[in-house]
């Protein structure tokens, strides 16, 4: 896969080039320009950046009300601040009064690594998703983050956009199709299919190269909506191969892999299943790529993830267990 | 914009919310009596003296806005807008029913309400939004919003308030319904929201003090906005909880308490002899 750059610079760009043609577009900042790679749109459109300090209950809040007197707002601070602090102004002030705000969460998951828990966001999908009317996108690639920016500037609804903060691969040709909702399917496979979200992507695609290479057809779709999910992409994928993967930078409760699995199991669908993501403990010290080795999100430890679940016995007596 | 009242029409008008707001609490069985009561004649001269907004220009992008931040004290609101003309005041027999759209907290589904509110802590910073959208789009609306004084104890007032006054939001004004009571007791004795006006000056907005529950003063403040210019303003309104009906004034049992059927008929008398009182006195003033 051809190396791309950071989503987060992409997103810098994106939106700078789309506010120089629209003044509505606005930006606002809780300190936090530097991390969102925000210095040159401060620059070159200093009326277009509201900086509220580090407040960020205010943050969302001033958001709102700059969104519901018809501006185009992002909201953009670390997803770990962002979406624990500024959480009540989400649910009341975006969601709930209906103000279409894009919230912008950078540096998410554990993109701050050996930073520690404080500054990492393993709870943000869970608790957006239990929140109505805000849409939920986690671009994977370049590409994605592109599309989902240049979409959200009109988007009638709450938004809340996430990603980190490491180069990615392309994973998708220039022409490819992105909408809010549509899962991007990246590969086609019999024996399993990996749905991952944001920066897992990636790896899931490389293991599913290293899966073909032992002769195992491994499927890819990238799960860059959270809410609404493609259900369909779900279950065809169910109906197609034989073992579900999910992978995410999340914990895994209440991210992409309870919400797939509720929808499997509510459609009388049980493939072989497993759900990747960070474990309910506190997280291992290190930098984003150690913590994912350490919990089995690289190519290799998902591609002998899929191995057991396909092959090992042990697997299987899991599930005999239960049932004593 | 409605013709501008007289002080002595607006003083009518308030006996007048005072009533139906006790009767619409009474026949929903809940509501904020006494933080409605104190708040009553600060919306009726926001409503009919001061903001350009009314159903007609309520989608006008340079109407005036209105953020209820103390939600609960949504019954003195929700009659005002009726009495407005946003809905007939018969649709408030449904307040809090099922179905019905009249939550027990504002809500943008009836039709006058801005923002969704009731967590509190929240409107301020709501109307810095809509205040330096104004700034940014050259547009010469203003937004007013209503804050409790026990609400002060959230911190998002103070991050709102610094945003306020770095902006320059001198389009905003901030009222504080300051009855020194809220659930619990004297808001003193629950922590140490002390030396207001003291505070509310460091934080870099013009500060004016004025009896909350008396429509010329309320008038007369209103009319000298805005205060300074480059700063937001800000109204400390001395007000009584449970304005307008004796037993209920000053009492922290009355915070949501629904009044009895004898209480309910002795406060319609007080009002009833408030009126009478305020017709003989016609427009002497």
């Amino acid at each position: 896969m051809e190396a791309g750059k950071a989503n987060l610079e992409v997103f810098a760009a994106t939106l700078l080039r789309l506010a120089q043609a629209d003044r509505d577009i606005l930006v606002v900042t809780s300190d936090s320009r530097g991390s969102g790679k925000l210095g040159p749109f401060a620059q070159a459109l200093p009326q277009q950046i509201v900086e509220i300090g580090i407040a960020e209950q205010n943050l969302v809040g001033v958001s709102a009300g700059l969104a519901s007197a018809g501006k185009k707002v992002f909201a953009v601070s670390p997803a770990c601040f962002l979406t624990a602090r500024g959480l009540e102004q989400i649910k009341n002030d975006v969601a709930y009064s209906d103000n279409p705000v894009k919230v912008v969460g950078i540096s998410a998951g554990v993109s701050y690594g050996a930073l520690g828990s404080t500054h990492h966001s393993l709870h943000d999908l869970a608790a957006l998703q239990a929140i109505n009317n805000i849409d939920i996108v986690v671009p994977a690639d370049n590409f994605e983050t592109r599309a989902v920016i240049e979409t959200a500037v009109s988007y009638p609804r709450p938004l809340y956009i996430r990603f980190g903060k490491a180069a990615m691969p392309h994973l998708h040709a220039p022409d490819a199709h992105f909408a809010i909702g549509k899962a991007i399917t990246l590969m086609e496979g019999s024996d399993v299919t990996f749905i991952a979200i944001g920066e897992t992507v990636a790896r899931a695609a490389q293991a599913a190269h290293l899966l073909a290479a032992q002769g195992i057809a491994a499927g890819v779709i990238s799960m860059h909506t959270l809410k609404p999910l493609d259900a369909t992409a779900v279950l065809r994928a169910a109906a197609s191969s034989q073992a579900i993967i999910t992978v995410e930078e999340h914990s895994v409760y209440g991210g992409l892999g309870s919400t797939v699995a509720a929808l499997l199991l509510q459609n009388r669908l049980n493939p072989a299943f497993k759900i990747v993501g960070i474990p309910d403990e506190y997280t291992v010290t290190g930098s984003q790529s150690e913590i994912f080795a350490h919990y089995g999100i690289t190519p290799a430890a998902l591609a002998a993830t899929a191995q057991s679940l396909l092959f090992d016995p042990q697997m299987s007596q899991i599930h005999a267990d239960f049932l004593d | 914009m409605n013709q501008p009242k007289t002080i002595h029409e607006l003083e009518q008008k308030s006996i007048q919310y005072r009533r139906k707001t006790l009767q619409i609490i009474k026949q929903a069985k809940a509501g904020h009596t006494g933080g409605s009561l104190s708040a009553v004649d600060i919306l009726n001269v926001l409503y009919n003296r001061v903001m350009n907004v009314s159903p007609e220009n309520f989608h006008d992008p340079d109407r005036d806005r209105f953020v209820q931040s103390k939600g609960h004290s949504v019954e003195a609101l929700y009659v005002v807008l009726a009495d407005q003309g946003f809905y007939p005041m018969a649709a408030l027999d449904t307040l809090n029913q099922y179905q019905s759209h009249f939550i027990g907290h504002p809500t943008r589904k009836v039709n006058g309400v801005e923002q969704n509110t009731g967590a509190l802590g929240h409107g301020l910073s709501l109307a810095v939004g809509m205040a330096l959208a104004a700034k940014k789009d050259g547009r010469s609306y203003r937004v007013f919003t209503l804050l409790g004084d026990g609400e002060l104890e959230e911190g998002s007032n103070w991050e709102a308030s610094m945003s306020a006054a770095h902006y320059g939001l001198d389009n905003l004004t901030v009222i504080i319904d300051y009855n020194t009571l809220q659930i619990t007791g004297p808001i003193e004795s629950v922590t140490g929201i002390t030396r207001l006006p003291e505070k509310f000056a460091a934080f870099g907005y013009a500060v004016r003090q004025v009896d909350g529950n008396s429509i010329p003063a309320l008038t007369a403040v209103f009319d000298q906005l805005p205060f300074a210019p480059g700063q937001p303003n800000l109204i400390l309104a001395h007000t009584v909880k449970g304005k307008g009906v004796s037993f209920i004034e000053n009492q922290v049992g009355w915070h949501h308490r629904v009044p009895t059927d004898a209480e309910f008929a002795a406060a319609l008398l007080e009002l009833d002899e408030a009126e009478q009182a305020w017709e003989r006195s016609n427009g002497s003033r």
